[in-house]
């Protein structure tokens, strides 16, 4: 009878770690940042129909990068446990904090027991009656939930487009500024991208019962012109 | 460990909201057991004109002999482009709305677009159809669906019944037990050339004479300004008709009789 190979735990988390790096880096970023008018969500993706970003329910959206069918199944298991939720108890029970915890859990337990990590980092928003009630939390491939403020990006070169964001702050926080810098930053210092190479969303601070938003590229385009 | 539920390939629900409570060990119906005594008593209409629908329903609950509730309301949008009016049991009546206008907001998000109109009024043949049991020992559920449709550009509405038969009609539908008076007027006052403020009017003209005529529906409460949910549903969507708007047509119906 052949042995395994005893590999020590460090090793493997750090395999694990790498394998699902290099899938997300792969992908293209993403940020979410805060404003005036909510929380806005610009994508760099050219498809119209494979959405990176989407509603999940009144006041929280999705975002995901990495493989696509990995985090399609994590947004429709949070739809699903959101709208059960609110069916069960009311609307304004359904919480972001409760949903990360157990998408942390679940992406957690793929990372350390699946067959393989999963290769996605995803983003849950939470749009509040002002600023300091909005919640951006960034889960990571190994489940680690990172609670950010003012803006996050998730994605390939995540660091790069962070820096690119820090460096060039919006000039308020009205939309139009927020949406341009943001697009400023996805695209770098050596290409321009158009409205119809991003996926934009807003979770508006609104009255409105559900706040998710698209925009349409007519909207992005006079916005960034 | 997990409470996130997760599904095999075939059982999962897909994008059903019915089939993901099933699933997840919820029964979204009431069996009735016994015979039991609900509040019913309902007049609701829904109207086609030019650009759209106007769906209307009064406020009335009854138990028995007892007004049971003067505010209650029996047309409720579903979602952005359609409404849905109830006639029968009212407990198992709102919860077959509350699990239609989820099952509409559950289909759009999983699938990223909503579902047609006539794919609406399928969905609630389902419910109703899956009440049968207890639509058979008193607790029937009638609604009356009523929408606009984006990709025709036209209002739609549907008749049902209890086995979940769905019929749509080209003019208009009244529902519940001052139907027959509703849909007289309607049927007599109703014309293609209808434009916003005579279906409005028409709607309102209908619920009145049902109020009239029978015990189970209420007229407009002009004391208390309870009036009856009106709204029309258009190319921009679902708008209530303004408690304003309603109180002038209301008044001027009353000094209409008041001359006769």
């Amino acid at each position: 009878m052949s042995m395994p190979f005893y590999v020590p735990p460090e090793q493997m988390m750090k395999d694990r770690a790498d394998f699902a790096r290099k899938g997300i880096s792969r992908g293209r970023a993403l940020i979410a940042a805060q404003s005036a008018d909510g929380i806005l969500i610009v994508a760099e993706n050219p498809s119209k129909t494979l959405r990176k970003i989407s509603e999940i329910y009144d006041r929280i959206a999705f975002a995901g990068v990495g493989k696509y069918n990995e985090f399609d199944q994590l947004r429709m298991l949070g739809v699903r446990q959101a709208d059960l939720t609110g069916f069960q108890y009311a609307r304004r029970d359904v919480e972001a904090r409760s949903l990360v915890n157990q998408y942390a859990q679940a992406i957690g337990h793929e990372f350390t027991s699946g067959a393989k990590p999963l290769e996605v980092e995803i983003l849950v928003a939470e749009v509040g009656g002002d600023r300091a009630g909005d919640r951006l939390f960034h889960i990571t491939f190994d489940g680690t939930v990172l609670d950010e403020h003012e803006f996050c990006v998730l994605g390939g070169d995540a660091e790069v487009v962070h820096g690119r964001m820090s460096e060039n702050r919006p000039a308020d926080d009205s939309l139009r500024s927020t949406l341009r810098s943001a697009v400023g930053a996805l695209a770098g210092p050596d290409r321009t991208l158009g409205s119809a190479d991003v996926e934009v969303a807003l979770l508006a601070r609104n009255g409105r019962r559900r706040r998710f938003e698209r925009l349409t590229v007519e909207t992005v385009a006079e916005l960034i012109s | 460990m997990m409470n996130v539920p997760m599904y095999f390939p075939g059982h999962d629900p897909g994008s059903s909201f019915v089939h993901l409570l099933k699933a997840s060990g919820f029964e979204p119906f009431a069996q009735a057991a016994g015979d039991l005594e609900v509040p019913h008593g309902t007049t609701c209409v829904a109207l086609r004109y030019g650009s759209g629908v106007v769906i209307a329903g009064d406020r009335r609950a009854t138990a028995g002999n007892l007004i049971r509730s003067k505010s209650m309301d029996k047309v409720v949008q579903a979602d952005e482009f359609s409404g849905v009016a109830i006639s029968g049991a009212a407990g198992p009546a709102v919860e077959m709305i509350k699990l239609f206008q989820l099952q509409l907001e559950h289909y759009e998000k999983m699938e990223g677009h909503p579902l047609s109109l006539e794919g609406k009024a399928n969905q609630l043949s389902f419910m109703i159809r899956n009440n049968m049991p207890a639509a058979m020992q008193g607790l029937a559920v009638l609604p009356l669906f009523a929408g606009f449709e984006p990709q025709d550009g036209t209002g739609h509405i549907w008749d049902f019944d209890m086995t979940g038969g769905r019929y749509e009609e080209r003019e208009f539908v009244a529902i519940g037990s001052g139907s027959l008076h509703a849909g007289t007027v309607i049927k007599v006052g109703w014309r293609s050339s209808l434009d916003r403020g005579d279906a409005v009017e028409l709607a309102c003209r209908s619920l009145w004479e049902a109020a009239e005529a029978d015990a189970g529906t209420g007229g407009p409460d002009l004391l208390r300004r309870v009036y009856p949910v009106v709204a029309t549903i258009t190319a921009d969507g679902w708008e209530p008709v303004p408690d304003e708007e309603l109180d002038g047509i209301f008044r001027s119906i009353e000094e209409e009789v008041r001359s006769r």
